[in-house]
């Protein structure tokens, strides 16, 4: 387990309005590690695609909640855990497929592949009725301030 | 978002950020406009964006699905590299009646 030099936690209400609020905080708190841009593009691109995975899939048409969880683990790495307890997904592998969706319309299928292009790892738990986490990380080339 | 018309072409200038909250609002004002005007060539211009999650390919995607219908060619300009990447996930290069400018 690596060291935590620095983290926050969070919960946001499961609006569409907060998904540029969330991106901004973890864009603020990845700031700290003195990122490239590229790689707070990258950071904030993935949150967004978590955030709106809770919206759109988690909750649906309810109310509900997003936390998030942020930690600067030794080494320069982002480590960020966003969950909500919606309806949680019936089989992870199928939703993480290119273009899956079951949104339908307007939505691209992309929000886990997005997710995996732009972090260096990501790890999906879900359980059907109690809903889904996402863990990332992301490796940050600047330097930490502890 | 400003949506110009130059003949048959009409172009919607996209600004500022593009996600779930935000494409709902730009997807209404283009298919209001593209409805009216019947273009025969529709352009996304994404020159004027600062930030873009997968709902920009969701919004170009979907627009797809209008052009299409009207045999009307879907032109997405001043995308940048990174977001280029992103539309190219979806397989949207090799889509017939889609441009990349």
């Amino acid at each position: 387990m690596k060291k935590v030099i620095n983290d926050f936690k969070m919960n946001v209400a499961a609006k569409s309005v907060n998904e540029s609020f969330c991106r901004a905080v973890m864009g603020a708190f990845a700031a700290l590690c003195d990122p490239t841009v590229e790689e707070l593009s990258d950071i904030r691109t993935a949150v967004s695609e978590a955030v709106t995975n809770c919206i759109v899939h988690g909750y649906r048409e309810q109310t509900g909640r997003i936390y998030i969880d942020a930690a600067l683990l030794e080494g320069n790495v982002l480590r960020i855990k966003i969950r909500d307890k919606g309806c949680g997904i019936e089989d992870v592998s199928a939703a993480m497929e290119p273009l899956f969706t079951t949104a339908g319309g307007e939505r691209s299928g992309l929000g886990f592949t997005v997710m995996e292009s732009f972090s260096d790892s990501l790890k999906v738990r879900s359980k059907p009725g109690k809903g889904t986490a996402v863990t990332l990380t992301k490796k940050i080339t600047g330097k930490c301030d502890g | 978002m400003t949506i110009t018309l130059d003949g048959a072409e009409m172009t919607a200038h996209i600004t500022g950020e593009i996600d779930h909250h935000t494409a709902a609002f730009l997807r209404s004002g283009i298919d209001a406009a593209f409805v009216r005007q019947k273009p025969k060539t529709l352009i996304l211009d994404f020159s004027g964006v600062t930030f873009m999650d997968s709902s920009g390919v969701g919004l170009a995607l979907g627009r797809y699905k209008k052009t299409k219908e009207t045999r009307c060619t879907l032109v997405l300009a001043g995308l940048n590299e990174r977001d280029k990447r992103m539309m190219k996930l979806s397989g949207m290069q090799k889509m017939e009646g889609i441009e990349f400018r």
